[in-house]
Order: C-alpha cells, then sequence, then structure tokens
C-alpha cells in the first residue's frame, strides 16, 4: 500500500475515535430519552471555548481546564433536558425537534455575541510523529486513546452498575422500570448529564486539534448525525461502527481527491444506504 | 397487611374499578379471579402505583401508600409481577434480576439474594447471559417471577402468571407459587384459570365488571354453584 495512504487511513482511524464518542452521547441520550439533540456539537462548542478561555486566557492548568469544560458541558446537558425537553417530553417528535434545533441557532448566535466571529486556538502545538515515515499528529494520536477510554468507561458503566443497567432497561420499557423503583425522571436527569459529559470530553479533544468558533458545531455535527443514523438511532455499537466507516470515507476520499468530495461521497454513500437499511448498518 | 376500602380508578373517562374492597392477611395467599376485561389487571396497577386511584383508601400496614409513585412503592416491600410478564428482552437474564433489585435495600442482599432465586429457578442460572428475549414462555415467567423476588418483597403481586404457557408448563407455575407461599411470602394472585388457583390459594374474591361480585375462602368457592357454573363448567 501507498505510504500517504496508510497515513490517511491512520489519519482517518484517529479521527473516528472522536466522532465515535459524540456518536455515543447523541445515541445514548436518543436510546434512552427518545429525543435527538439537534444541538449537540453546540454543547461541543461550549465546550470548546471553555476550555479556550480557562487555559488560554485565564491560565489555568490544562488539565483543570478540561475537567472544568467536562463538568459544565454536563451541567449544560442537564439544563438542556431541564429547561428543554422535560416540558415537551410528550408532545410530537417535531416539537422535540424544533425546540433543540432552536437550542443550535440560540447558543450559536449567543456565541458570536459574546466572543465574535474569531477564530481561537488554545495555543498548545503539540509534535508530529514520524513512525517509519508515516506522520500522524501527537493531538489526533492522544483524542482517540482517551476518546477510546471514555467509550470503555461508558461501556463497563453502563454494564456493571445498577443505573447503567436501569439506562439500558428503560428504552425497552419505560413503565415497568418504574416497579422496580427505578425514577424516570432521574435515569434521564443522570442520562443528559452522562451525554453532556461525552460532550464535554469531545470538546477538550477536539480543542487540542482545531480553532474554536461559534459555528464549529456545523463542521461535525452534521457529520455524528450521519453516523447515528447509518448505525441505527439509538445503538450505540452500530454508531460506533459505522463512525469508523464514515471517517475511511473522509480520510481517503480525501487523498485521492479532495476532502470537499469525501463529503459529498459519504452524505451520497449515506442518502443510498438509507433507502437500502433504512434501519442501520448494524441491527440489534 | 394490604387492605383496599372502596377504591374506585379508571383511565381517562373510563372507569374499570367501582367500590373495590379487599384485604390481604400477612401470610396469607388470596386470588383474584374474574373474566377479562373484569378489571383485575387495574387492580393490581393500582396497588402498585402504576395506576391512581381516584377515590378510596389503599393501606398497606395500616399506613396509606395511596398516590405513591409506582417506584417508590417497591421500597414498602411490595412487587409486582406484571401481566404478560414484561422482561426486558434485549438484556441478559441476570441483568433482569439485578434490575430488580434496584433499590438500595435490596442491593445490600444481591447476591444472597440472586443465590436463592437461582436456586428456586436453576433453569435460569443455566441462561444467566442469555437475551430474556430468548427464553420461553415459561422460562420467562420464572425470569419475571425472579426479578420481584430479587427486591427482597413481603407482598408479592402476580397478575395471570399462568397466561399463554402451556398446559404442562401452567402446572409448573402452579408448583411454583406453593412453594413459595410455603417460604412465608404474602401473595395476591389474579387469574382466569380458577380451578388451578383455587387450589393454591387461601381465600378468593370474583371480580366482574369492576365489582367484587364474591368472596370466601377457597373451599366455599370451589362448592359455590355460581362459580361452578360461570368458571368451572361444572
Amino acid at each position: 500500500m501507498d505510504i500517504f495512504l496508510l497515513e490517511a487511513v491512520i489519519n482517518g482511524l484517529l479521527l473516528a475515535g472522536v466522532l465515535a464518542l459524540l456518536a455515543l452521547g447523541l445515541n445514548l441520550i436518543f436510546g434512552v430519552i427518545d429525543v435527538v439533540w439537534i444541538a449537540y456539537a453546540d454543547l461541543v462548542m461550549c465546550g470548546m471555548y471553555a476550555v479556550y478561555w480557562l487555559f488560554a486566557e485565564y491560565g489555568w492548568p490544562l488539565p483543570l481546564a478540561f475537567a472544568a469544560a467536562i463538568v459544565g458541558v454536563a451541567a449544560l446537558g442537564l439544563l438542556v433536558h431541564l429547561l428543554i425537553i422535560a416540558p415537551i417530553l410528550t408532545s410530537a417528535p417535531i416539537n422535540q425537534l424544533l425546540a433543540t434545533g432552536g437550542l443550535l441557532y440560540f447558543l450559536q448566535s449567543f456565541a458570536t455575541l459574546l466572543f465574535g466571529t474569531d477564530f481561537r486556538n488554545i495555543g498548545i502545538r503539540l509534535p508530529i510523529i514520524e513512525i517509519g515515515g508515516i506522520y500522524v499528529s501527537y493531538a489526533r494520536l492522544l483524542a482517540f486513546g482517551v476518546a477510546l477510554m471514555g467509550a470503555i468507561a461508558l461501556y463497563l458503566f453502563l454494564k456493571r452498575s445498577y443505573v447503567g443497567t436501569a439506562i439500558r432497561a428503560i428504552a425497552q420499557d419505560r413503565e415497568i422500570v418504574g416497579l422496580m423503583g427505578v425514577d424516570q425522571r432521574r435515569i434521564y436527569l443522570v442520562t443528559s448529564a452522562i451525554g453532556g459529559a461525552l460532550a464535554g470530553l469531545g470538546a477538550c479533544l477536539l480543542a487540542l486539534q482545531y480553532d474554536v468558533h461559534p459555528f464549529i458545531g456545523n463542521t461535525f455535527g452534521p457529520l455524528i448525525f450521519m453516523i447515528c443514523v447509518l448505525g441505527g438511532l439509538g445503538n450505540m455499537i452500530g454508531g460506533f461502527i459505522a463512525a469508523f466507516i464514515i471517517s475511511q470515507i473522509i480520510a481517503i476520499g480525501g487523498y485521492y481527491y479532495s476532502t470537499e468530495l469525501s463529503y459529498v461521497l459519504a452524505f451520497m454513500l449515506f442518502i443510498v444506504l438509507m433507502f437500502i437499511r433504512p434501519q442501520g448498518i448494524v441491527s440489534r | 397487611m394490604l387492605s383496599l376500602a372502596d377504591v374506585s380508578a379508571g383511565y381517562g373517562s373510563f372507569r374499570a374499578l367501582f367500590d373495590v374492597s379487599l384485604s390481604v392477611a400477612a401470610g396469607e395467599t388470596v386470588g383474584v379471579i374474574g373474566p377479562n376485561g373484569a378489571g383485575k389487571t387495574t387492580l393490581m396497577r393500582v396497588i402498585s402505583g402504576l395506576v391512581a386511584a381516584v377515590a378510596g383508601a389503599i393501606t398497606l400496614h395500616g399506613r396509606s401508600i395511596k398516590g405513591v409513585p409506582a417506584h417508590r412503592i417497591v421500597a414498602h416491600g411490595i412487587a409486582h409481577v406484571p401481566e404478560n410478564r414484561r422482561l426486558f428482552p434485549r438484556l441478559s437474564v441476570e441483568d433482569n434480576l439485578k434490575i430488580g433489585a434496584f433499590i438500595p435495600a435490596a442491593r445490600q442482599h444481591f447476591a444472597d439474594q440472586l443465590a436463592s432465586v437461582y436456586e428456586l429457578f436453576p433453569k435460569l442460572s443455566e441462561r444467566r447471559s442469555q437475551p430474556a428475549g430468548t427464553l420461553s414462555g415459561g422460562e420467562q415467567q420464572m425470569c419475571a417471577i425472579g426479578r420481584a423476588l430479587m427486591s427482597r418483597p413481603k407482598l408479592l403481586l402476580m397478575d395471570e402468571p399462568s397466561a399463554g404457557l402451556a398446559p404442562l408448563v401452567v402446572q409448573q407455575v402452579f408448583e411454583l407459587i406453593r412453594r413459595i407461599r410455603g417460604q412465608g411470602l404474602t401473595v395476591l394472585i389474579v387469574e382466569q384459570n380458577v380451578q388451578q388457583v383455587l387450589d393454591v390459594v387461601d381465600r378468593a374474591y370474583v371480580l366482574e365488571a369492576g365489582r367484587i361480585r364474591l368472596a370466601g375462602t377457597a373451599s366455599e368457592l370451589r362448592n359455590n354453584d355460581f362459580i361452578r357454573r360461570s368458571y368451572m363448567g361444572l
């Protein structure tokens, strides 16, 4: 294999890690609460601004800024549920989509108002590593590793803990979990906070690689949705696999043609797959 | 232990229960029999808080539990085996049992209780890591009962445990109910299988069109002409 192609494949793989992590968060919320947070990528944007301000402007140590961003976006997730989702939980799905879609524009406009449209960078230049002629960005490698650890931590939480087991059960029978002493409202809050925390973690990892600006959510938000739908909405394993497929299409397409065209290719494949397998590539 | 006085309940404007009064003493096994649509399931759901009573009183050990939401009822020592079992089909058998021990008081005893449920149902132990949806009907019923037992209840509500099961499996389920009551658990059981349920209960109520029509000990009801004609086809 061509060494540059291999480099593209590896970079695609590394990109997939963070996308998979964010798809996990979105899928978790959809699977449990049955709502799609259209503004999910914009919560990531908020987290990136938190990292930027705390680290680059106020001089907090990076780990502390990261922790604060994760906690902050988790709290934001709680607020999204309490203020926007909970009041319209029983109304039509289109209302919920419109409400979280409204949140997207709110967050983007609010960020523009507060920070302007400048591209801001936290100013950390992590080295590029060379392995046998292949150049890999250390930031991406780190992001991949941490995203994978985040995914494993979520998996263990869902598999091992009582609350995690209740989270998996509630999507299968919302009424009957109550008979086991599970308070649906509490599980929804925990799920929203975890979804927010994953967006916060994603924000930390993306802040290492990209500039933050009010519309950064638009660059990868659609990708995350496509990944979730491709994997089967609410299906966390499917979303995880789809993240790697989509990232490879973009990476390899970007190598042979251009990144823009590879996005076109990815979305075309997505539309075609929706005709062939609307339930997603991975069946339950 | 449990007492209902003039309880009425329903769904929206539809009334399913009218002035129902019944009681269950500690250690007793009590049945509620009646035709389809008589309100038997609603009765169970009112007790476990899934359906709100619009009138009347529900007390447990003399304290009102009316209006207590379902997720708090289990901590009062009531476990409900719902109609159609309602397992979590994609969770493993053991995860279904684990959810049964969700309340903090039950979590402490999880390992012991799991061992005793597996002792009661060795089949569940064999299939512990299998998705509950892949179990046979009888095994699913055992899993549903096991899940309820995991909360270490004082009172077990069973809604049509024999429904949809093969005759041989129905026998096993009733045998099991006999064993459970032998362990000192108080049981309130709703059934359409009148002949068999009267063999395992101390007393029973007949619920028809949302009202208690008749009540008595198992032997009284077995010899009652109305019961023999309407429910046993004799």
